[in-house]
């Protein structure tokens, strides 16, 4: 195997997958977070500014999911394969969730009647709950594994999805998006609606602390091995210990006022807990249960180096230009949302 | 049923559906760089608003267009895991690529064009325009070279055996052009810009019958009238390149386009006809030896017929694709008629004096969007019984790990799913164009509630 400055070339795309994935979590987080609470904002002009708040930057964030497809595809097809095949069931689900959240936002502001505007809240809301349960879900499965065959070919039931630590995952998951946009939103907004907003942020910690706190003890007690790695080395120590501060500091800085910092305090939470699951995994990509043979590794499901050398050309590329026509756009949107102009 | 059938219905539905919107966005797109480019340069409000109301629809329509998009980019997943195995190496670069290279563009400035009015200069959003409508080409790009690439394979070699079998890049540039490539995506360009203006054409036609909005109608009838004439023309020149394509690499595709049986006859071109697939025969109104013609310019010359393919490896529905490749060149021919008179009755200055002829543009939209679909019917059910032409097999293409009611559940809940969106698609689409271009200055789309609550006084 070639190296890229003493890496593997399939570890550096793990990596960038890697930060592709945490990218999208973190971004279209926030929106999924304002979708998953925006049943409690009661108040018309409190919906529309909420939506108005990720209205022009929603889609681009949604588009790192589709490069994360991508990525995934083009660096190791297999696991894109097995992964997808066998979460058939939750992923038409989440897509279809990814289908009406998207139609939501574009069509509530369409029409001005109440029932209208209701019925197109309720959709919206419940299917950013859908999405972030079902991406949470699907995390908490990849984390423990899949019984695969030589083929690896997913060879169980997807009942068995429904396990009590993926389901914890999945509360989790959407604890934090629900903690993470409700801080994007009080970025956004202002007077009462902010007021609003911190207390709500308030209440979505706790929700996210306790949520967190039962599946790290279930974690502990029952499958142990989840975190062997991380106790292997105290350097890795660094991960869970970044983690805690960041999670520590939110709190700290709603009471402040400081949404920014606080935005960035759940923003690293989100990246560190991705981190930490990817490095369990490590260097599997999709551990087979039933025997380790078939497990699906950063190199059986690799593309050619020659692939992967184009792809990080691409990424080397891409990723600048992304990077800048994002802040340009964020830039352009800077600042609190007002009613006046034209939006949805 | 079979989970084959079932897995391909299932990816043709929903492919079918996520192509009635990317053409119009790219289409309009092109529309739109030209109006606000025209703003730009005459400083005339008309243009202004007209801008602004086609940003308006464009943005339904892009809407719609990444909702059904995503759900084709994990479809390979789910549904074609030995087929995502065997090309992944060749076509995740191209499906990366355009994740990052298009999508990110188009959807990051289009936050820009639809929201940016007030917020940035007109410049500045006229570029946005542009790189929108850019993302919009660049999309059509990536995924054609990769569609183009399993029917026309080039830049690879096979590794492994059996069903651990797949295909890596030797040769990236050989890869995204392959023989195929570069005529298909003219041929798609060209048939997305189309769409689009005829959708722009529709409405201002309607406009104009019912005697609204004229200063804004007639130019911007005129616009995509002169875009579509163009391209109508051209289509005629990158369709007929396709075709030589086939011959060459995909003679059995082409066979059946024409339903030609016998490899020591020469081949006829049909204009309309019927394909017995029992008897081996093709009858109807055709030019003699005129396939034969067309590609050697030879009308006696013999051309490689179905039966010199093996039944397994030739495709099995000809008179269907058959129908299909007649209907989209029975469309192409319309499309340029059309055009060209209405072109000539411009020139005339009597465009806008034939009721009828509106008439006839208010429904036109649709000529475009079936021969689009007819001719993505036709390359694909032509490339059968492969996925990847000559290499991998589509019965060997599936996931084996998801069953046939699976499919069958998620094929329902697709259905369901696109009607409903089909339906409001319809029913906003018909809204925003019985509002039509109305001046945004005077009439703030704010609603009555919004005013009288004061965001300082409720949350
Ligand atoms: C507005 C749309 C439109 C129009 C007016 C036409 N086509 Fe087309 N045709 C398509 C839209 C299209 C398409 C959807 O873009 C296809 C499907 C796949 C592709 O490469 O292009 C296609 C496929 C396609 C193919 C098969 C290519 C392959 O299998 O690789 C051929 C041979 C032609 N076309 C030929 C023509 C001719 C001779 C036309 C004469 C007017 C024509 N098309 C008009
Ligand atoms: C199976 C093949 C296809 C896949 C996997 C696919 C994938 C996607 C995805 C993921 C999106 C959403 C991107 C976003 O979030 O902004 C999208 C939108 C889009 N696709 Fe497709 N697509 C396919 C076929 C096509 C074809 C054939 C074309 C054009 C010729 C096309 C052109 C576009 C365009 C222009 C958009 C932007 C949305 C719009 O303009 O409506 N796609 N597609
Ligand atoms: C956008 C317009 C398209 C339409 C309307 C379309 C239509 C179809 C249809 C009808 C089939 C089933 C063929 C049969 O039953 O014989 C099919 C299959 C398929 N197409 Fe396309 N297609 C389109 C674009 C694409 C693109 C852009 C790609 C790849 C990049 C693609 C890849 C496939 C694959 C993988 C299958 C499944 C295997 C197969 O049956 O060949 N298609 N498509």
């Amino acid at each position: 195997m070639e190296t890229f400055l003493g890496l593997h070339y399939n570890v550096w795309w793990f990596l960038v997958f890697g930060g592709v994935i945490s990218g999208y979590a973190i971004l279209d987080g926030f929106d999924l977070g304002a979708g998953a609470l925006h049943l409690f904002l009661k108040k018309e002009t409190s919906r529309r500014i909420a939506i108005d708040a990720i209205a022009p930057v929603w889609d681009g964030n949604e588009v790192w999911l589709v490069i994360a497809g991508g990525a995934l595809f083009a660096g190791f097809p297999v696991a894109y394969a097995a992964i997808f095949s066998a979460f058939y069931v939750p992923f038409m689900v989440f897509m279809i969730g990814l289908i009406w959240r998207g139609v939501a936002i574009e069509f509530r502001s369409k029409e001005p009647g109440i029932t209208w505007r209701m019925v197109w809240d309720f959709i919206y809301s419940f299917s950013s709950i859908t999405i972030s349960l079902s991406l949470g879900l699907m995390l908490g499965n990849v984390a423990l594994g899949l019984p695969l065959n030589e083929q690896h070919e997913f060879v169980g039931d997807w009942l068995s999805f429904f396990n009590p630590f993926s389901i914890m995952v999945a509360i989790t998951t959407l604890a934090l998006f629900m903690l993470h946009g409700a801080i994007y939103l009080a970025m956004k907004t202002e007077n009462r609606l902010y007021t609003k907003l911190s207390l709500l942020a308030k209440k979505f910690m706790v929700f996210f602390v306790v949520a967190f706190g039962i599946t790290t003890l279930y974690t502990l007690l029952y499958i142990p091995h989840l975190s062997d790695r991380i106790r292997s080395k105290p350097v890795y120590f660094f991960l869970p210990l970044t983690m805690f501060l960041a999670i520590a500091n939110i709190p700290r800085q709603l009471n402040k006022g400081k949404y920014r910092y606080a935005f960035i305090s759940s923003s690293v939470t989100i990246a560190s807990l991705l981190a930490m699951v990817a490095l369990e995994v490590f260097p599997n990509l999709l551990f087979a249960t039933n025997n380790p043979q078939h497990s699906i590794t950063i190199s059986n499901g690799a593309s050619s180096v020659k692939t992967m050398k184009t792809l990080l050309l691409i990424a080397a590329i891409g990723t600048p230009m992304v990077g800048f026509y994002t802040s340009f756009v964020f830039w352009t949107f800077k600042g609190k949302v007002k009613l006046d102009e034209i939006r949805y | 049923m079979e989970t084959e059938i079932l897995a391909r219905i299932q990816f043709a539905f929903t492919i079918a559906f996520h192509y009635i919107y990317p053409p119009l966005s790219i289409g309009v797109g092109l529309i739109l760089v030209i109006m606000e480019g025209m703003y730009l340069k005459t400083g005339n409000m008309l243009y202004e608003r007209m801008t602004r109301f086609w940003i308006k629809i464009f943005a339904l329509i892009f809407g719609i267009g990444v909702a059904t998009g995503i759900i084709m980019e994990f479809e390979f997943g789910t549904n074609w895991a030995t087929y995502s195995k065997y090309v992944g190496d060749i076509f995740g670069s191209a499906l990366a690529a355009e994740g990052i290279f298009a999508f990110a563009l188009e959807s990051g400035f289009l936050g820009v064009l639809l929201f940016g009015w007030n917020r940035v200069s007109r410049g500045v959003h006229f570029f946005a325009t542009l790189m929108v409508f850019l993302g919009a080409m660049f999309s059509a790009v990536w995924i054609v070279v990769a569609n183009s690439w399993q029917q026309t394979p080039a830049g690879y070699h096979i590794v492994g055996e059996g069903l651990s079998a797949r295909a890596e890049v030797t040769d990236f540039w050989a890869m995204v052009f392959n023989p195929s490539s570069v005529d298909r995506l003219m041929h798609v360009w060209i048939g997305a810009i189309l769409s689009g203006a005829f959708l722009v054409m529709s409405v201002n036609a309607y406009y104009i019958i019912k005697n609204k909005f004229l200063e804004i109608a007639k130019p911007s009838f005129k616009i995509a009238l002169a875009v579509a004439t163009i391209f109508a023309l051209a289509q005629l020149f990158v369709g007929h390149r396709s075709a030589e394509g086939v011959a060459k690499n995909q003679p059995a595709k082409l066979a059946a386009m024409e339903g030609h049986y016998d490899s020591s006859a020469a081949a006829d071109m049909f204009l309309v006809g019927w394909v017995d697939d029992k008897h081996q025969k093709p009858t109807g109104l055709k030019i003699p030896g005129g396939l034969s013609f067309m590609l050697h310019m030879d009308f006696k010359q013999p051309i490689a017929g179905l039966n010199s393919f093996s039944p397994e490896n030739r495709p099995k529905q000809v008179n269907a694709i058959f129908q299909l490749y007649h209907l989209m060149i029975a469309l192409g021919m319309l499309m340029i008629v059309l055009t060209c008179y209405a072109s000539w009755q411009w020139k005339k200055g009597k465009l806008f004096d034939k009721r009828w002829l509106m008439l006839v543009f208010c429904w036109a939209v649709f000529l475009p969007q079936i021969a689009n679909q007819a001719g993505w019917f036709t390359a694909e059910m032509g490339r059968q019984p492969w996925v990847v032409y000559g290499l991998l097999r589509t019965s060997d293409a599936l996931s084996k790990a998801v069953s046939a009611q699976q499919i069958v559940f998620s094929l329902i809940l697709f259905t369901v799913v696109y009607a409903a969106l089909f339906t409001l698609f319809i029913y906003l689409l018909n809204k925003k164009i019985k509002h039509g271009p109305v001046d945004d200055h005077v009439k703030e789309e704010i609603d009555e509630g919004s005013k009288r609550d004061n965001p300082i006084l409720d949350h």
